[in-house]
């Protein structure tokens, strides 16, 4: 992915604090919960030695000792049943499943097992894991490596799901995902790991579950948008600037639990709403989002809502047609301008 | 021979097993006048693996069961009130009525509960044991499993993992020869399932399940072993179901002269000889410990048709409201 030499990742951490890549934030956040907590272990598939596909855990196993950085065999289900059962008797691992793609091999462990234990024991246990995965596509990875799971896990009762769009949120939320003591399925994009940004250099930066974000203020339209969809959504709303549109870009960043205040008070101010989803629309979180502002924010609504999402398809190879399959800047800018009455086809 | 066993250590393990074959034999009648709903696997004719094994256990090690767990919950020491409360869905059981036969837990005695997925429960296991280790605690976990989860993918995976990290586990496979209506040597070539143990790397054993001794003898050692850094190890522990796979099944694929075999061999008959014959106990005693055990039962059950329904006010208030 990237020639960036290990040493030199984390040699930037401190030196300039100006901005910090999504995937330096993430180990920052790992590295500072680890140093933190003797009890916050990690483990995956090439996570130690390697540093992670995406370099997430680069260093980690040098400061940590391969005792806290375990490099797992290719057994999905089972190690992250091995991270239940670690949660279950007193540490906080972190499991690092490559692609979300591959969480389909773990459900069983992430819907019966974690998101249960809970529950079924009536309160004696919890579960404070972190399953730490990537998804969406944008590499031309084809159909295995590349969907938007995220409403499979939203679904389920007894899971968080967190989904940071920049690097700050994905440090601040990595750090509160750590320490909560729920099941939490932390969603990063892949197209996102190179993407820079502020991060405050301030101790113990968190942001608690729950608490959404204004990505970008306005009074025209509030854009809905989590994960990549939100760099995408805030370009269409500069453009849309342009011809004296102002949309007020929401980030949840985290579904479950949902802000639903934030969104709310952004739709009763502009009345107008575009939700923004990468993954398949049918069944997707967008839809839920849009019963929920409908069942409670129905007065304020000055017309339909309208959904920007994937195609119901699976996402195929050639780079032309992948990007046909997931929302553009064009379709964002394009339902915008419906939904406030202005010619569509411009 | 010379007999290591002290009349207390035979009488211990002997009420338990009696302690079992009464808690299931009342189930089943408890299932039949409608207080028990669900699924209800009864553990009777297993008794043995259960008591053998927990009584090698101490008391920092960890065990994950199956969805036929209530030998394991009692012989783990579960107080048979609130075990009879959770299985009749009270909120004084275990786990207030949430999660009944299929998902009784003990977290305070290190039974990380019963699964309803064959298989469910393994890796889990394989969990408690890294964690434990992770913490410089001595604890050891049992992992029962049964012929159909091995079959199941995540038992080589996790054997797998235990063996690499050399993990102090104890992987107890009870082969009661069928899942549901399937014979193991139907559902796998090679119908010694211990053998699986040595393509790991790990050593593993077949023994008489039902035979509690026995299987006290080698779970000891074993857990010995694991103490020593020598885990995991695998027990194949060839058993037999008394009845049905489910209160609900009759078993008329179960073999007349195979079950009187096994009849022959009940592991509640076996553990009174050894009482008696190695534990030197009366006839008088036997008969004590058992009706001391009929009026444990009857104490449960009754405190269990007292406890107060539990309700969704309380279930939602618990888990923080709607999620
Ligand atoms: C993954 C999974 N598949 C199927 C079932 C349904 N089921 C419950 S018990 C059982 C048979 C289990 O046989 P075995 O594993 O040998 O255990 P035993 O009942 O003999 O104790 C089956 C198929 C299940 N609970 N979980
Ligand atoms: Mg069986």
């Amino acid at each position: 992915m990237s020639a960036t030499p290990p040493h030199d990742l984390r040699a930037r951490h401190s030196s300039h604090r100006g901005r910090v890549q999504y995937r330096t934030a993430l180990n920052e956040a790992l590295a500072e919960e680890m140093r933190r907590d003797p009890k916050v272990f990690v483990l995956g598939e090439g996570i130690g030695e390697r540093g992670g596909s995406y370099k997430v855990t680069q260093g980690l196993r040098a400061e940590f000792g391969a005792g806290r950085v375990i490099d797992t065999p290719l057994a999905e289900a089972s190690f992250t049943g091995v991270g239940i059962g670690a949660a279950l008797t007193g540490m906080r691992p972190v499991v690092e499943i490559l692609f979300i793609d591959f969480t389909m091999l773990v459900m069983d462990q992430i819907v019966n097992q974690a998101a249960k234990v809970r529950f079924m024991t009536g309160n004696q246990a919890r579960v404070p894991l972190v399953l730490r995965t990537q998804g969406g596509a944008g590499n031309g990875l084809a159909a295995q490596h590349s969907q938007s799971l995220e409403a499979l896990f939203y679904h389920i009762p007894g899971l968080k799901v967190v989904m940071p769009s920049t690097p700050a949120d994905a440090k601040g939320l990595l750090k509160a995902s750590i320490r909560d003591d729920s099941p939490v399925i932390f969603i990063e994009h892949k197209l996102l790991y190179l993407t820079e940004g502020p991060v405050p250099a301030v101790e113990d930066y968190m942001i608690p579950l729950g608490k959404g974000d204004i990505k970008r203020t306005g009074r025209d339209v509030t854009l809905i948008a989590w994960s990549n969809m939100v760099p995408r959504s805030l370009a269409a709303a500069d453009k849309l600037a342009a011809e004296g549109i102002e949309a007020e870009v929401v980030d949840p960043r985290t579904l479950v639990p949902l802000d639903e205040e934030l969104i709310l008070a952004s739709v009763r101010k502009t009345e107008h709403v575009v939700i923004v989803q990468e993954a398949v629309r049918r069944g997707g979180v967008a839809s839920d989002l849009a019963s929920i502002i409908q069942a409670k924010a129905f007065d304020y609504l000055d017309g339909p809502i309208e959904i920007v999402a994937g195609l119901n398809t699976p996402i195929p190879f050639n780079l032309a047609l992948e990007s046909a399959c997931v929302p553009q800047e064009a379709d964002i800018i394009r339902a915008v301008r419906r939904v406030l009455g202005r010619n569509a086809c411009l | 021979m010379a007999n290591p066993y002290s009349k207390a250590f035979l009488t211990g393990l002997y009420r338990q097993l009696w302690t079992i074959r009464a808690f299931e034999t009342r189930c089943i009648q408890l299932y039949r006048q409608g207080l028990i709903r669900g699924y209800l696997h009864p553990y009777l004719g297993q008794e043995a693996i259960a008591v053998g094994v927990c009584a090698a256990l101490g008391p920092q090690d960890y065990l994950t069961s199956t969805h036929r767990g209530h030998g394991h919950c009692i012989a783990r020491g579960a107080d048979l009130r609130r075990m009879t409360a959770e299985i009749t869905g009270k909120q004084a059981g275990y786990c207030q009525g949430r999660g009944g036969s299929m998902h009784i837990a003990d977290m305070s005695q290190g039974n990380l509960g019963a699964n309803g997925i064959v298989g469910g429960g393994t890796a889990i296991g394989v969990g408690a044991a890294l964690s434990a280790r992770m913490q410089g605690k001595d604890s050891v976990c049992a992992v029962f499993t049964s012929d159909g989860g091995v079959m199941n993918g995540t038992f080589g995976e996790s054997l797998n993992l235990a063996a690499a990290w050399d993990l102090p586990v104890l992987f107890v496979i009870e082969n009661n020869q069928y899942a549901v209506s399937l014979p193991v040597r139907e559902a796998t070539r090679e119908p010694e399932l211990y053998k699986r143990a040595a393509g790991y790397g790990v050593e593993g054993r077949r023994i008489n399940g039902n035979h509690v001794l026995e299987v006290y003898e080698t779970a000891a050692e074993y857990v010995r072993r694991c103490r020593a850094g020598e885990g995991p190890f695998v027990i194949e522990a060839l058993t037999y179901r008394h009845a049905g796979h489910h209160v609900n099944d009759p078993g008329t694929y179960m073999p007349e002269d195979q079950k009187e075999h096994y009849r022959k061999m009940d592991p509640c008959l076996l553990g009174r000889q050894f009482l008696i014959e190695l534990g030197g106990a009366s006839c008088e005693e036997v008969a004590a410990i058992e009706a001391d055990v009929q009026q444990a039962m009857d104490d449960a059950v009754e405190f269990a048709r007292q406890s107060p329904e539990t309700t969704i006010e309380d279930f939602l208030e618990q888990i923080g409201g709607d999620q």
